[in-house]
């Protein structure tokens, strides 16, 4: 290796990569150039191999097989200081900046060669004429927390900079930033990779971005390389489907004819977003009884907060939801009186008691029912025993025993236990998000096949997925959600593949 | 099988319990004094003669109800070390209707004195609640803060509009007449608020364990996404437990003011509410469990006087020996599911 480039872009380059977690190739053998000066994008859905291939640049990781090359000499990534040394640095998703120090001290304690006491009058007049070079300012003197998203991730971006990085990946940047901000943070990211003193890499799922702003684009699917080239010449179209890969098969499994009425109908619903930057805006949305309803969407751009809004745990802000024609308050009665069941993801975060029993989180749903529809107030530990025995045997969970803690279960396990408590009796409606997020194979199946099952008998189903390939294997119908809109709406029959990819990345 | 999964609820907390003597043996050795004496006088002090055992459980019953004001909020999740302050006001309140409704027969005046207690108790901790669901307060550093309060309140009130011209150094309220005095059980020379507490506690465990209420309560308390999902009420469950709570520490203030002291005044801030603290986390917030770890401390809390007469060792020395306890127990809550014999997997294996 020869001594490191003092100033302007470098080449980085991964050959042949590869990279097993036990039996699972997360990356099979990709290859990528990021040449000097360029602005290359990283396409891909959730878990396509995106982030792994990154961790494995920077040296988080250690892939199984393959090898870097830095300016054309290769370069073995240990450790995530070998990468910052030969100048490759990273930006976030999230922010990495204390939010109680300024610009000024943020920039200058991420050196790694700071001194116990800093001469900060010194650092100050060395960080100004550092500015000077840069093509946009950021407010040295105010605290971060004070900062907008877009002056952060500027932040971000000098502080690389200012650290000598001339290679940058910069993961999802624009995923904290509004519209006006993403455009002119990566307006100057452009014009620092056309000036040549830096490369980029940028993570993203945008094609907006891709077309707008990078030179280069690279595709990756469930962990390999499907294509790629110059921006312009490779479409949308072609970015899109090597992105989703070929429609999967319409699901060979029975669907029954069902009576379609009208279940649970959203209008003008308004809420806040989980950054309290955005809004969620959904201006109508019916849902039938007898119909999966499939909401796609990459993640963040609202589902996650739909379902908040249907569990009654983010607050509506306008607009009104009603069940069965009646206004719906998110209340336990309403959803008892409706049969209106959720099954949201991560069932062990979301949905159990993880220091509680399996039998007693198996009651969370009977455990105050009492006879003639009113709430018992007696706790009836012999019909919580009985409904834990029942629902273990139906559903198949395999545990120790009714009394072990539902924390000490496999997530398939966890998954199953949910699924029983909550599909059990009759159920008039039921909202489901990532329901297979995490398991296996047989699981996913046996998952599906309720869902399906349950759809034929009458229920009401709204499925919220980032897996478009469930989607389209479950839904009657399908809405994408862009920016906390919906922003799509088809029915199975003519839905398509790429199109729907190009309204998922803001592409309408 | 099932009796070793419950057994560890008690082998942990005993285990550090004696590991909390062992702790203060070091430290009196340390002071040169001699660890077997100071047993032997907390025994002596606590334990050993009928007079000993009413002085005990004189004092293990304001524990017990301080306890539950930590135990029944612990069900959610919650931490409230502020139940002080709902004692302190509770005898205030307590004190000051004993004046009012001093014509009344006495079982219907002291029934109204505990509810004015207990009422005021309520409100001021069920704030803490309503802060923490209502404007996300952290309620282990407002039931603090409001104990600070409440006690600047009594002293405010006890020396100022309410104090008896008759109380010189010392300023209380009027005394209470004779007919509102709670007086002592018959055959044991302790005063009834032993039995209230006793009461309490079966009320407050039948609450948890056998109502859907307590069920509820647990669920929130372990995980509150998943009791919002299932739209249970987490405000209201809340704002009531830590009310109740609150009306139990009241309730311990009125029997105090109304068994002990006889009218409201300094004597009530004696510290029963941050005992209370460490009865309900040696009791692992078991209602039942609070009642005999309440009598055990009370007896620590008898002989402090004797020791300091004895052993020639300061007043606060109890302090000390508690405090030791305390950070143990803390520190004891990371053992729970570490050992494998308690585990369902263990016995099923065999």
């Amino acid at each position: 290796m020869t001594g490191r480039k003092p100033r302007g872009a470098i080449t980085v380059e991964a050959v042949h990569m590869t990279m097993k977690f036990g039996d699972f190739t997360a990356l099979d053998d990709v290859s990528i150039k990021i040449r000097a000066g360029s602005f290359h994008a990283l396409l891909g859905e959730n878990g396509a191999g995106k982030s792994t291939l990154v961790k494995c640049i920077m040296g988080f990781y250690h892939a199984t097989s393959g090898e870097m090359l830095v300016e054309g000499f290769d370069a073995q990534m240990t450790d995530p200081k070998a990468a910052q040394e030969l100048g490759l640095g990273m930006v976030y998703q999230h922010f990495t900046l204390v939010p109680s120090l300024t610009g000024a001290e943020n920039l200058v304690i991420s050196r790694a060669d700071v001194p116990a006491v800093i001469d900060w009058r010194a650092e100050r007049a060395r960080l100004d004429a550092f500015m000077q070079t840069m093509p946009f300012s950021v407010p040295l003197d105010q605290p971060v927390s004070r900062m907008a998203a877009g002056e952060k991730q500027k932040l971000e971006i000098v502080k690389q900079l200012y650290l000598g990085n001339r290679f940058l990946i910069l993961d999802e940047p624009t995923s904290v930033l509004t519209p006006a901000e993403a455009d002119e943070v990566l307006g100057y990211v452009r014009a620092m990779t056309r000036a040549g003193e830096i490369t980029v890499l940028m993570i993203t799922h945008k094609f907006r971005e891709v077309t707008a702003f990078a030179d280069e684009v690279s595709i990756l699917r469930r962990g390999q390389y499907v294509g790629g080239g110059k921006v312009g010449e490779i479409s949308i179209e072609e970015m899109s489907r090597a992105m989703m890969g070929a429609a999967p098969e319409v699901s060979e499994r029975n669907r029954a004819e069902t009576v379609k009425t009208p279940v649970l109908t959203l209008k003008g619903v308004k809420a806040v977003d989980s950054s309290g930057l955005k809004t969620i805006e959904i201006d109508a949305v019916t849902l039938h009884s007898g119909e999966i309803l499939g909401i796609a969407g990459i993640s963040g751009n609202g589902q996650m907060e739909l379902m908040e809004i249907l569990t009654g745990q983010r607050r509506l802000t306008g607009g009104e939801i009603r069940l069965n024609g009646q206004p719906f308050g998110m209340t336990r009665a309403e959803a008892r009186a409706h049969k209106l069941r959720y099954l949201p993801e991560e069932p062990l975060r979301n949905a159990c008691a993880p220091r509680m029993s399996v039998a007693e989180n198996l009651a969370f749903r009977m455990f105050d029912e009492g006879p003639g529809g009113r709430s018992a107030f007696w706790k009836d530990g012999r019909a919580i025993a009985r409904n834990a025995t029942a629902l273990i045997e139906a559903f198949k969970v395999k545990t120790a025993s009714p009394a072990a803690r539902i924390a000490s279960l496999s997530g398939g396990n966890v998954q199953r236990a949910v699924l029983g408590r909550e599909l059990s009796g009759e159920v008039d409606a039921l909202i489901v998000s990532n329901p297979c997020f995490g398991l296996d194979f047989s699981a996913v199946s046996a998952i599906r096949d309720r869902l399906i099952e349950a759809r034929n008998t009458g229920t009401a189903i709204l499925l919220i997925s980032e897996d478009l390939d469930e989607i389209m294997e479950l839904s009657d119908r399908i809405l994408v959600m862009s920016e906390g809109r919906v922003s799509f709406e088809t029915p199975i029959e003519t839905a398509n593949v790429t199109e729907l990819g190009q309204h998922m990345a803001g592409h309408g | 099988m099932r009796l070793m999964l419950g057994a560890e609820a008690v082998v942990i907390p005993l285990g550090a319990l004696l590991a909390g003597f062992a702790a203060f043996s070091l430290f009196l050795l340390v002071l040169g004094k001699s660890p077997v004496e100071f047993f032997a006088l907390v025994w002596k002090a606590g334990f050993s003669s009928a007079f000993s055992w009413q002085n005990t459980l004189s004092r293990s019953a304001p524990l017990v109800l301080a306890a539950l004001c930590v135990a029944l909020p612990a069900r959610l999740g919650l931490v409230v070390i502020g139940g002080e302050g709902a004692i302190v006001l509770g005898g205030l309140a307590a004190g000051v209707t004993g004046l009012a409704v001093g014509g009344l027969p006495g079982v219907l005046g002291m029934g109204l004195m505990a509810a004015a207690g207990m009422v005021l108790g309520g409100l001021w901790i069920g704030a803490v609640g309503a802060l923490r669901i209502k404007r996300g307060v952290n309620e282990t550093i407002s039931s603090l803060l409001m104990a600070y309060i409440a006690i600047a309140l009594f002293n405010h009130f006890v020396e100022g509009l309410f104090r008896d011209p008759g109380s010189l150094n010392k300023p209380s309220t009027a005394p209470l007449a004779e007919s509102l005095r709670v007086g002592d059980m018959p055959f044991i020379s302790a005063h009834w608020g032993v039995v209230a507490g006793a009461l309490a506690c079966i009320l407050c465990w039948i609450l948890l364990e056998k109502t859907t209420l307590g069920f509820a309560a647990r669920i929130a308390g372990d995980n509150i996404r998943a009791a919002q999902v299932q739209g249970l009420p987490v405000g209201p469950l809340v704002i009531g437990f830590t009310a109740l709570g609150g009306a139990f520490a009241g309730l311990a203030g009125f029997f105090e003011v109304s068994a002990v002291h006889g009218s409201a005044n300094g004597s009530l801030i004696a510290g029963y509410g941050y005992t209370g603290i460490l009865v309900a986390f040696l009791a692992r917030h078991n209602p039942l469990a609070i009642f005999p770890v309440a009598i055990l401390l009370g007896g620590f809390e008898a002989s402090s006087g004797l020791i300091q007469r004895r052993m020639d060792l300061p007043d606060a020395t109890i302090l000390v020996f508690q405090g030791m306890v305390f950070i143990i127990i803390l520190l004891s809550e990371a053992l729970y599911g570490r050992f494998a014999i308690f585990t369902p997997a263990y016995w099923e294996r065999r």
